[in-house]
C-alpha cells in the first residue's frame, strides 16, 4: 500500500459530553464520550469542515495511520488525503466513532457509571437521528456551525441524509453513497438473521456476556459471514472463488472444502475477534429503523421538503443490498423539492463493497463535486 | 471569464441562443442528453433556470458536475419515470433527437413531464446533405460529423419530416427557428437551414 499521498500519522481524540442525550426511543444517556480524528486545517471562518459518517463496522479512523501501528490504515484512506477526492489540503475532515460503537466511543462495552459494569444490553437502542444529534454536539465543540459537506456510504449515507433533515441549516452538501431512504423487507430480513445468530449464541447471556468473561464469537462470526455474502456481487464471488476446492478434491465431509467457505470463515473469525456483538445488534437496528418518511405518513417528498442542502447521490450497478433503484428513491423527492441534486451510477463489479474501493469514474465524480464545494470555501 | 465562456458558447452553438431566447427567467428546465452540461450552464447563467440534465456517459457526468449543473446518470430512453408529470416548464432535447431509438415514445414522455418541449436537430434536408446524397455519399459535415458506419444517428429527418411527425402525433408546434451557423435561414429553410430548433406543446 502506497502511503506517499497519505495524510500520514494521525491520532484519535476524545470528547466528553455531560449534557444528557435524549434518544428517539426516549432513553437518556446522561454522559458519553466520542472518539474522533481530524485531518487538514479548519479555515478561519470554519466553513471547510467535512464530516465522514461510517457504516456498520466502521469507526473514526478514516484516513492515515498510527505512529505506533503503521499498518493500521484508515478505512477510507483511498478517498481521503492530500490531493485525494476528499482533499485534506482543502478540507478539514472529521471521522467519528458513532455512539454505541466499539472503537472507543461510549457503547455497550463501556462502563455504565451507575453500575460500574459494562452497559451490555442496558445500552439504549440507537437510531440514525440520535447519531446525528450526537455528531452535532461534536460539531458544536469544534466550533463548526455548518459543514461544507457530510459524506457517508451505506449506513453512513443514511446519516448524511438525516443531517439534511435534522439540521437543514448546518450542512451545505450531502454526499449519500450506496444507500437507501429506508431498508426493504429483504434487507431487514438479512439483519434479523444476523441478529438471531448473535442472540441465540449461548455465550451472549442476554447481552451481558462481559460479566461472564466470554464472547458470543460463534454468533458474531455467523452474522458477519451472512453480511459479507450480501456485500459482494455474485460475479465477484464467481470470479474470486468460483468452485475452487481447497484440497483440490472433494472430501465428502462437512469441513471446509470450497475456497468461498474458507474465505467466509476467515472473514467471520477476523471480525468476531475485535467487534462487539452488542454494537452489531445496535447498528443493524439503526439500519432497520431508518425511515425519514415515517413521520410524514410515508411521504418522502414531504420529509425532504425541509432539506436545504445540495446533494450528490451515488450507487453501484452490482450493489444488490443497496441497489441503484434505492438511490433513485432518494433522487426523486429531491427533484420534486427542487433541490440541487446530481446522481451517478457507477459500473462496478464489486457489489455493495464498491463504495470502499477505488474506481476511476467514482473518484472522478467525487473529486469534481468536492472541488466545487471547496471553491465555495474561502 | 464567465462572460467570455458564455459568449464563446453562444458563437459555437447558435441553437443555444435560440433556445435561451424562448426560456423565461427562472424557468424549470430538464435537458435530455445534456452532454457536458454546457446548455444547462448557459441557461443557468443567462436565464437563471432551475435545471437538471439526464446523461448516460461517464465522462459527461463528471463534466456536468465540474460545470456546476445538476445531472442524473440514466438512459433517457429507459423512460423518464423519475420525473413527475408536468414537473418542468421546458423539456429540451438538444441535438439528441436523431440519436434516439424510441423517438415517438420519448417525445410523448417529454410532453408528459414538461409543459413545453424544445428540440434541436441537424436538418437532413439541408442542401449540402442533399448534394452529398445526390453524388452518392452519406453526408459528413460539422452538423453530421460521423461516418455512416460509426454514427449514433439512427433517426435523421428533415424539417418537413419533423413537422409531419408532429401533425400525426398530436404535437402542436409553437415556434420554429432554422439556422445555418449563426445566421437565421428564413428563406427555403428546409433547403437552406442546417439546424432546426422547435418549441412545441401537447396538441388537441
Amino acid at each position: 500500500m502506497s502511503v506517499s499521498n497519505s495524510i500520514g500519522i494521525v491520532s484519535a481524540k476524545r470528547a466528553q459530553f455531560d449534557t444528557p442525550l435524549v434518544f428517539r426511543s426516549a432513553a437518556v444517556l446522561p454522559h458519553y464520550e466520542l472518539v474522533y480524528e481530524t485531518y487538514g486545517t479548519l479555515n478561519a471562518d470554519k466553513s471547510n469542515a467535512i464530516l465522514i459518517c461510517h457504516a456498520l463496522s466502521g469507526h473514526h479512523h478514516v484516513a492515515g495511520y498510527y505512529a505506533d501501528d503503521p499498518r493500521n490504515i484508515g478505512w477510507w484512506d483511498n478517498m481521503i488525503g492530500p490531493g485525494k477526492p476528499v482533499d485534506t489540503d482543502k478540507f478539514f475532515v472529521i471521522g467519528v466513532n458513532n455512539l454505541g460503537g466499539c472503537h472507543g466511543s461510549t457503547g455497550p462495552s463501556s462502563i455504565e457509571p451507575e453500575t460500574g459494569q459494562p452497559y451490555g444490553a442496558n445500552f439504549p437502542v440507537i437510531t440514525v437521528e440520535d447519531w446525528v444529534n450526537s455528531q452535532a454536539r461534536l460539531a458544536d465543540l469544534l466550533g463548526i456551525r455548518q459543514f461544507a459537506a457530510v459524506v457517508g456510504g451505506s449506513l453512513g449515507g443514511m446519516q448524511a441524509l438525516q443531517w439534511s433533515l435534522t439540521f437543514p441549516e448546518r450542512v451545505r452538501h450531502v454526499l449519500a453513497i450506496a444507500t437507501a431512504p429506508h431498508l426493504t423487507a429483504q434487507n431487514i430480513a438479512f439483519n434479523d438473521v444476523a441478529r438471531s445468530a448473535i442472540l441465540s449464541d449461548p455465550n451472549f447471556h442476554g447481552g451481558h456476556f462481559y460479566r461472564h468473561n466470554v464472547v458470543p464469537t460463534q454468533g458474531l462470526r455467523l452474522a458477519r459471514m451472512l453480511g459479507h455474502i450480501t456485500y459482494l456481487s455474485d460475479d465477484v464471488m464467481a470470479d474470486k472463488f468460483g468452485r475452487e476446492l481447497r484440497d483440490g478434491k472433494i472430501n465428502y465431509s462437512y469441513g471446509i472444502e470450497f475456497e468461498i467457505e474458507s474465505y467466509l470463515r476467515y472473514q467471520g473469525d477476523k471480525f468476531a475477534s475485535y467487534f462487539d456483538a452488542n454494537t452489531y445488534l445496535l447498528m443493524t437496528k439503526a439500519l432497520d429503523y431508518f425511515d425519514p418518511a415515517h413521520d410524514y405518513g410515508g411521504d418522502l417528498n414531504k420529509a425532504f421538503a425541509r432539506a436545504k442542502a445540495d446533494f450528490l447521490v451515488i450507487s453501484f450497478t452490482t450493489d444488490w443490498r443497496f441497489s441503484p433503484e434505492r438511490s433513485h428513491e432518494i433522487v426523486q423527492p429531491l427533484l420534486r423539492n427542487r433541490r440541487n441534486v446530481s446522481y451517478a451510477e457507477i459500473t462496478s463489479t464489486h457489489g455493495h463493497d464498491s463504495f470502499l474501493l477505488p474506481h476511476p469514474h467514482y473518484f472522478d465524480v467525487m473529486r469534481s463535486y468536492l472541488d466545487n464545494v471547496a471553491s465555495e470555501c474561502p | 471569464m464567465k462572460y467570455n465562456n458564455i459568449a464563446r458558447l453562444a458563437a459555437e452553438r447558435p441553437d443555444f441562443a435560440a433556445i435561451a431566447a424562448w426560456i423565461p427567467q427562472g424557468a424549470a428546465v430538464l435537458d435530455l442528453g445534456c452532454g457536458n452540461g454546457s446548455l444547462l450552464r448557459f441557461l443557468k447563467e443567462t436565464r437563471g433556470v432551475c435545471g437538471y440534465g439526464v446523461e448516460i456517459r461517464d465522462l459527461d457526468i463528471v463534466a456536468c458536475i465540474a460545470n456546476g449543473v445538476n445531472v442524473i446518470q440514466n438512459d433517457l430512453e429507459s423512460g423518464l419515470a423519475e420525473f413527475e408529470s408536468d414537473s418542468f416548464d421546458f423539456v429540451i432535447l438538444s441535438q439528441t433527437l436523431q440519436a434516439t431509438r424510441y423517438t415517438e415514445a420519448l417525445i410523448h414522455e417529454m410532453l408528459r413531464v414538461g409543459r413545453e418541449g424544445i428540440v434541436s436537430f441537424p436538418n437532413f434536408g439541408y442542401w449540402q446533405n442533399r448534394v452529398s446524397v445526390l453524388f452518392g455519399n452519406m453526408p459528413v459535415s460539422k452538423e453530421l460529423p460521423y461516418q455512416w458506419y460509426d454514427t449514433p444517428n439512427v433517426h435523421l429527418c428533415t424539417l418537413h419530416d419533423f413537422e409531419a411527425f408532429c401533425a400525426n402525433h398530436h404535437v402542436a408546434v409553437l415556434e420554429r427557428r432554422v439556422m445555418t451557423g449563426e445566421r437565421e435561414a428564413r428563406w427555403l429553410p428546409n433547403l437552406l437551414g442546417s439546424t432546426a430548433v422547435y418549441r412545441f406543446q401537447r396538441g388537441i
